[in-house]
């Protein structure tokens, strides 16, 4: 499958989206666009799975090359691995969701999905490069619609969350210039991944460069103490924006940490190996702790993606087979689980008006379909056996547990503590707003999810419970890749 | 003769332009309506004819030198002059003494090329004086405006100080050399603490020219009195002129104390990137606002200039020429809304998408191209400039370049965020931008958006080397 048709259909839809004259044709073309993106994505994953089985051993797989600059070197090279195909599903499931989510914006709507959109061109660019130049050139392109996404259409104190954001974000940005351009000399002036991987880079080289590009994509996957950025942008975004960025966002952060961080620089990995295990312990617990406290459904979803991704750090710090399998695992979990999280906030805000938990009760009398999503998915967040977050959760202690010193035990015992507190809060926040008598009478008057609603939600419901019933095939696409990476880390 | 007539063809142009325009004013004179598309065209054939037959040599004993890298530089300047022509045609309408302003625009773009093509410290001298002075007068325009007067005032002074200077410097090299030529200079310089205190005195009026701190006080004042087409002219055309001589002095005639300027170099750019973003963050006034920005741009610059290799010229000329799309688009937008409501301010763009969404897309491109956003073409430029001062390996100067480059997002996003999303009671009204001017702007856009898709024009100006 020719991977350029990911960017294309993106990109012509983001055209077409301009071109139209009133807000119906918007809705229709970009939902139009992003379901042809879905089913590239799906084709993407078949014709993955077939080339495979077909006894194709190369890493990459549909690899394209064109020269963009020669002077620098610079080539357009892409090409997927498993990792990148599951990267791209997600990234699919959650905008076409995003898009169904976001139909009843009046305000702009043209300019909304087509930044929307625009951000989906990032991250499908970013998953398929395969050279640092082009996956920072998409990184980049998917910072500043953010801005934007939350500046016009947020809520709350909007215009501080897009600042902080979109600054912190640079912030990473530029830690990944300089870790870029750091291996750019150190590789014998390539940007090129697969080249700069069979490249001899020193290790001392390696130790120097590590921390610009482990903390440069950290900033993006909330790295504490990095994280900031996570709650204020989260609560402040819209629906769409919020499911983008917990959804998507915060995995091109953890693909980078471990595509480039880990995999191009392994015995800077190795150094600093146990920084990343306390630094995300650190963000495991707190964040748990912090979500306990907090009252707004926006706030405790974010919150807790601290603390759900730092799971995703801390199974890189353990640098074992089964453990970075597992960090894949629960960043596509965690991608579809939140997203999914946030749209069904989104959809109890817009009939509410509220996203306090003391102003809501007894939901589930009035909108069964929303409040049955929202403990679904409340469950996946506490890993409840079957859905997506079980397994994930579950991979990543037992490939922690592999590492036997004293310091990864306790670090494994402590994240696992975690989800103690986690069953906590999930269940006091959604036992408040879903059962019990209805607290205020108003909210009698209250309809159901409608057809786009109950579509978004079934679209991520699915991927969760796919990948909770049956992880195998989730489990075929990300390994191989995991082994290439653990080889490297290992000196094969 | 035929060889002096294609080698000079850029500079005969300009001056025959300049008399043109000097036969018709002394003339019958012409309106304002028939001249400026008149000046249009002229630039544009100039540009144009700039394009073809660019060979290298010399003329008048080395004292004048070109090469194709040069005729591009030249080319790069008069795009320059050809966008602000277009892009300002609003307000030049409606300015009492057209001609006149072309004629002193033209006079400093002639002294410009001389310069770039300039093989003495002589020749370096008169046509660095003859690019500076038009533009004095140019600043003092808006003749009723006190602003406009303090500002001309304050340039010509300081101008006429840094040329004292640069002339000090000059006789200082002379003395210890007895050479002004810059083919003869980099055997003859002996790296004595004269040398380098001549060299610095030179360096120091380039500096002031590119507005380098700590020579750039005199920026914000010039650049708010100014008209804005000054402005425009002033932050782009002047700017990129000195950045390619610039190089050509350090890399060429001080090559021998190469790691001298090299330290002077990031010093003055780290504090450039620095003092220009953080003033720049307190402006309320969109031209010092941008004209802070320009001292930070500038101190990007160094960056690209420290490391003098092919690459870092390369990476130089290609800057220049996005940030001229960039830098102009900008002022362009200024400048239609300052002709039509005569805003000036920040505050005043609030709300500027309801009722002007072509202007504020167009600056908000500009906008993201200065900061370095893709898929502008500032982006590449900024990270071209990175690639090339990282190859002398200094990380940590790398590092404050790129935290710098959140900084001034910061600003930058100030005026996207008024435009965007500030709501305000009384916006500018719609406005009817002139047909010249939305070409002008048209154009700009397109050069920000696919210089940088366009990878083959990196490779052009490399292969000219």
């Amino acid at each position: 499958m020719n991977l350029l048709l990911l960017l294309g259909a993106p990109l012509l839809t983001a055209v077409a989206v301009l071109l139209c004259r009133n807000k119906q044709q918007v809705r229709w073309i970009a939902l139009a666009g992003s379901f042809v993106q879905l089913l590239f994505a799906l084709g993407l994953l078949v014709t993955f799975r077939a080339e495979r089985s077909a006894g194709e051993a190369a890493q990459m797989l549909f690899e394209q090359n064109f020269p963009l600059i020669d002077a620098l070197n610079i080539h357009f090279h892409i090409g997927v691995d498993g990792i990148s195909v599951s990267m791209i599903l997600l990234t699919a499931l959650v905008v076409t969701a995003g898009v169904l989510v976001s139909w009843n914006i009046e305000k702009m709507t043209k300019e909304f999905y087509f930044l929307l959109i625009l951000l989906a061109l990032g991250a499908y660019g970013f998953f398929i490069s395969l050279n640092l130049f082009v996956l920072f050139f998409f990184l980049e392109i998917s910072v500043v619609p953010k801005y934007l996404l939350i500046g016009i259409w947020g809520s709350g104190k909007k215009e501080y969350s897009a600042n902080k954001l979109v600054l912190m974000l640079m912030m990473g940005s530029g830690l990944i210039i300089v870790g870029m351009l750091g291996l750019y000399f150190s590789g014998g002036h390539d940007f090129d991944i697969m080249n700069l991987a069979a490249a001899q880079i020193p290790s001392d080289r390696q130790n120097l460069i590590f921390p610009f590009m482990f903390l440069g994509f950290g900033v993006f996957t909330a790295l504490f103490p990095l994280h900031t950025w996570v709650p204020d942008g989260h609560s402040s975004a819209p629906t769409a924006g919020s499911m983008f960025l917990a959804g998507i966002s915060m995995k091109l952060g953890g693909y980078g940490c471990l595509r480039i961080a880990v995999y191009l620089l392994p015995e800077g990995a190795k150094e600093y190996a146990n920084i990343i295990i306390v630094l995300s312990s650190i963000a495991i617990l707190y964040g748990a702790f912090v979500t306990m406290m907090q009252k707004d459904l926006k706030y405790i979803n974010a919150y807790s993606s601290v603390s759900h991704v730092g799971f995703s750090l801390l199974a890189i710090g353990m640098l074992t087979q089964t453990a970075i399998t597992g960090a894949l695992m629960q960043m596509i979990s965690h991608g579809l689980m939140t997203a999914l999280f946030f749209a069904v906030i989104g959809m109890i805000y817009d009939r509410t008006h509220t996203r306090m938990v003391d102003e809501m009760g007894g939901l589930m009398k009035v909108m069964p379909f929303i409040t049955t999503v929202l403990f679904l998915v409340g469950l996946c967040s506490l890993g409840l056996p079957g859905l997506s977050g079980f397994v994930a959760e579950m991979t990543v202690f037992v490939g922690s547990w592999e590492n036997d010193t004293v310091f990864h035990r306790v670090a494994t015992i402590a994240a696992a503590m975690s989800i103690v507190v986690t069953a906590v809060y999930i269940l006091r926040a959604i036992g408040k707003t879903a059962m019990g008598p209805v607290t205020n009478t108003e909210h009698l008057q209250l309809k159901d999810a409608c057809w786009n609603e109950k579509m978004a939600a079934i679209i991520l419901l699915a991927g969760i419970l796919s990948i909770g019933l049956a992880p195998g095939w989730l489990n075929e696409l990300l390994t191989p890749g995991a082994e290439i990476i653990v080889n490297r880390i290992a000196g094969k | 003769m035929n060889e002096l007539l294609l080698l000079m063809k850029n500079e005969l142009m300009v001056t025959a332009i300049i008399f043109l325009l000097l036969f018709i004013k002394v003339g019958k004179g012409m309106s304002n309506d028939r001249l400026l598309p008149l000046v249009q065209t002229l630039l544009l054939a100039n540009l144009v004819l700039g394009c073809f037959f660019n060979q290298e040599g010399s003329l008048f004993g080395n004292m004048y030198h070109t090469t194709p890298l040069i005729a591009l530089q030249k080319s790069i300047l008069g795009l320059g002059v050809y966008l602000i022509s277009l892009v300002c045609s609003d307000w030049l309408k409606k300015t009492e003494h057209l001609a006149e302003f072309f004629l002193l625009m033209l006079s400093a773009l002639l002294g410009m090329y001389l310069l770039i093509s300039g093989g003495n410290l002589l020749i370096f001298y008169l046509s660095l004086e003859l690019a500076t002075i038009p533009v004095a007068a140019m600043a003092n325009f808006d003749l009723d405006k006190k602003r406009s007067s303090e500002g001309a005032m304050k340039l010509i002074l300081s101008s006429a100080f840094s040329s004292g200077i640069l002339l000090f410097g000059i006789s200082l090299i002379y003395g210890i050399t007895g050479t002004i030529s810059f083919s003869e200079l980099p055997q003859l310089a002996d790296g004595s603490s004269l040398f380098i205190m001549a060299f610095i005195f030179l360096f120091s009026a380039l500096a002031f020219k590119l507005s380098i701190v700590p020579f750039h006080l005199w920026t914000a004042d010039v650049y708010e009195g100014a008209p804005v087409p000054v402005t425009a002219f002033l932050s782009v055309v002047s700017k990129g002129a000195v950045a390619f001589v610039l190089m050509t002095v350090l890399y060429k005639v001080f090559q021998p104390i190469e790691s001298t300027w090299y330290l002077l170099v990031v010093i003055l750019s780290v504090a450039s990137m620095l003092i220009g973003n953080l003033f720049a963050v307190r402006q309320q006034n969109i031209k010092r606002f941008l004209a802070f920005s320009s001292i930070a741009q500038v101190g990007f610059i160094l960056v690209g200039v420290s490391s003098g290799d092919i690459g870092s010229s390369t990476a130089v000329v290609y800057f220049v020429l996005v940030y001229l799309f960039s830098n102009l688009a900008a002022f362009g937008v200024a400048t239609v809304i300052a002709a039509y409501s005569g805003k000036e301010n920040i505050n005043d763009y609030k709300g500027l998408y309801q009722t002007n969404p072509f202007l504020s897309w167009v600056m908000a491109l500009a906008l993201f191209s200065l900061a370095g956003i893709p898929p502008t073409a500032g982006f590449f430029g900024k990270l071209f400039l990175l690639t090339a001062g990282g190859s002398k390996g200094s990380y940590i100067y790398l590092l404050i370049a790129a935290l710098n480059m959140i900084i001034s997002l910061y600003y930058y996003l100030r005026v996207v965020r008024a435009m965007f999303m500030d709501k305000n009671e009384t916006p500018v009204p719609a406005i009817q931008t002139g047909a010249s001017a939305k070409l002008g702007l048209i154009i700009c856009g397109i050069g920000i958006v696919l210089t940088g898709m366009m990878g083959w024009i990196y490779d052009y100006i490399q292969s000219l080397h």
